[in-house]
């Protein structure tokens, strides 16, 4: 395939700018490994979006911004890409399977994934009571007692989901404050259901065949205590998904992309948009902003 | 839904008759219609049915509508792809996963 525009992402960012281009009627496809909507897909409700004031679920809030990209024209082709290379007219696409694609610009909107820790059990005993989604998997612990790690906006919202099935939500945080913004704060504080253990980390996972206990440690005095929960939730941060073109463009210490304040990355015709960039704060309001803005910067490129 | 012939829908009901006692290995990819990772592994599920047909059953369990299954195997995460062969669990992958990775387990046993 060779278009004028591949958008890498059908998050928030990527329809978005699918959408702004497509109206622009430019050669434009975009590329999703699965189904369109990121990592909202993955979160129950949305409470911050403008225009929504009534909360929406993440999912349905997905399909409008697919449907409505696809109003415009948007060709949404299911691929994965694993890795991005310069090419003689632009960029060079290459899929899974082999193939390649070819465009003229690229807009990445990739992402960004839930940090894992890595600590001793983690990892053997995710789907085993280990988990990155509440939503996907907080019906499996109804009235059983469960651990939510970390403390900012992610993970005090998700604790706060997760206590409508869990009879109790240990909220497991390293600092003696929540980073979280104070409208969840104040939710956290008067739930009930919610014990927040401060200045503590998670140090292993235990279990057999499933979750059993989390051992978590004391940051001020180095003290272990064991935590009797059958679900570890952990909300500790995001990752970059950049993998395909890591040595490609320029990114920061993590891995995000650094554009400047058109979008643009380091490589000429490549824009970047939503979390894959390196800056402060990543909602969907800041993603679909910035994946017009791309959009609008990848017609000027290509017209220019 | 899925016009897909190779797919296969179980329920708690033909579990052992479609999966225990298949002939050949299947691979069930536990669901919900609540989980949104579900619907990115979906697509890519329903295609490895059409590719690896003949060769590895391939099945969906809504674990909303059949917990005994789900609870019998301790799937405590979805998207769950659990791949059994005569009868046994042998191995899984949690997560929504680039279908090259769902390959890679399929190809163990095809």
């Amino acid at each position: 395939m060779d278009t004028d525009l591949a958008i890498l992402g059908g998050g928030p960012a990527g329809l978005t700018a699918g959408m702004y281009a497509a109206r622009a009627r430019i050669r434009v496809a975009l590329l999703e490994k699965g189904q369109p909507g990121g990592q909202i897909a993955a979160t129950e409700i949305v409470d911050n979006y403008p225009g929504f004031e009534e909360p929406i679920l993440g999912w349905e809030l997905a399909q409008k911004m697919e449907a409505h990209a696809r109003k415009f024209g948007l060709e949404v082709v299911p691929v994965d890409v694993t890795r991005v290379s310069v090419a003689e007219g632009g960029f060079q696409l290459t899929l899974d399977s082999g193939e390649t694609y070819t465009c003229r610009a690229l807009i990445l909107a990739t992402g960004a994934s839930p940090v894992k820790l890595g600590i001793p059990g983690e990892l053997q005993l995710v789907g085993r009571g280990v988990s990155y989604c509440a939503v996907c998997d907080g019906p499996f612990f109804r009235d059983q007692e469960i651990a939510v790690v970390g403390g900012g906006d992610s993970a005090v919202e998700e604790a706060l989901y997760l206590t409508r099935f869990a009879s109790k939500v240990h909220l497991i945080h390293r600092r003696d404050e929540l980073r979280a913004i104070k409208d969840i704060q104040e939710k956290a504080f008067a739930e009930p259901r919610i014990q927040i253990h401060w200045n503590h980390v998670p140090v292993a996972v235990v279990g057999n065949k499933e979750v059993e206990s989390l051992v978590i440690r004391s940051v001020i005095n180095g003290s272990e205590q064991i935590l009797r929960v059958s679900g570890v939730f952990f909300y500790v941060g995001l990752r970059p998904n950049s993998e395909s073109f890591r040595d490609l463009v320029r990114t920061d210490e993590w891995g995000f992309v650094v554009t400047d304040a058109q979008m643009a990355c380091s490589v000429p015709g490549i824009f970047a948009a939503g979390d894959i960039r390196s800056k402060m704060l990543r909602q969907i309001a800041t993603a679909v902003g910035e994946g017009a803005l791309a959009a609008y910067s990848a017609q000027h490129y290509l017209e220019g | 839904m899925s016009k897909n012939e190779h797919l296969y829908h179980v329920s708690d009901a033909d579990f052992e008759q479609a999966i225990l006692k298949s002939d050949v290995p299947a691979l069930v990819d536990f669901w919900a219609p609540w989980c949104g990772p579900c619907r990115t592994v979906g697509p890519v599920v329903e295609e490895l049915a059409t590719e690896y047909a003949g060769k590895v059953k391939i099945a969906k369990l809504n674990v909303d509508e059949n917990k005994d299954t789900a609870a019998k195997y301790g799937v405590r995460g979805i998207p769950t792809l659990m791949l059994f062969n005569n009868g046994q669990p042998v191995d899984q992958i949690v997560g929504a996963v680039p279908k090259s990775r769902i390959k890679e387990l399929l190809d163990k046993v095809s």
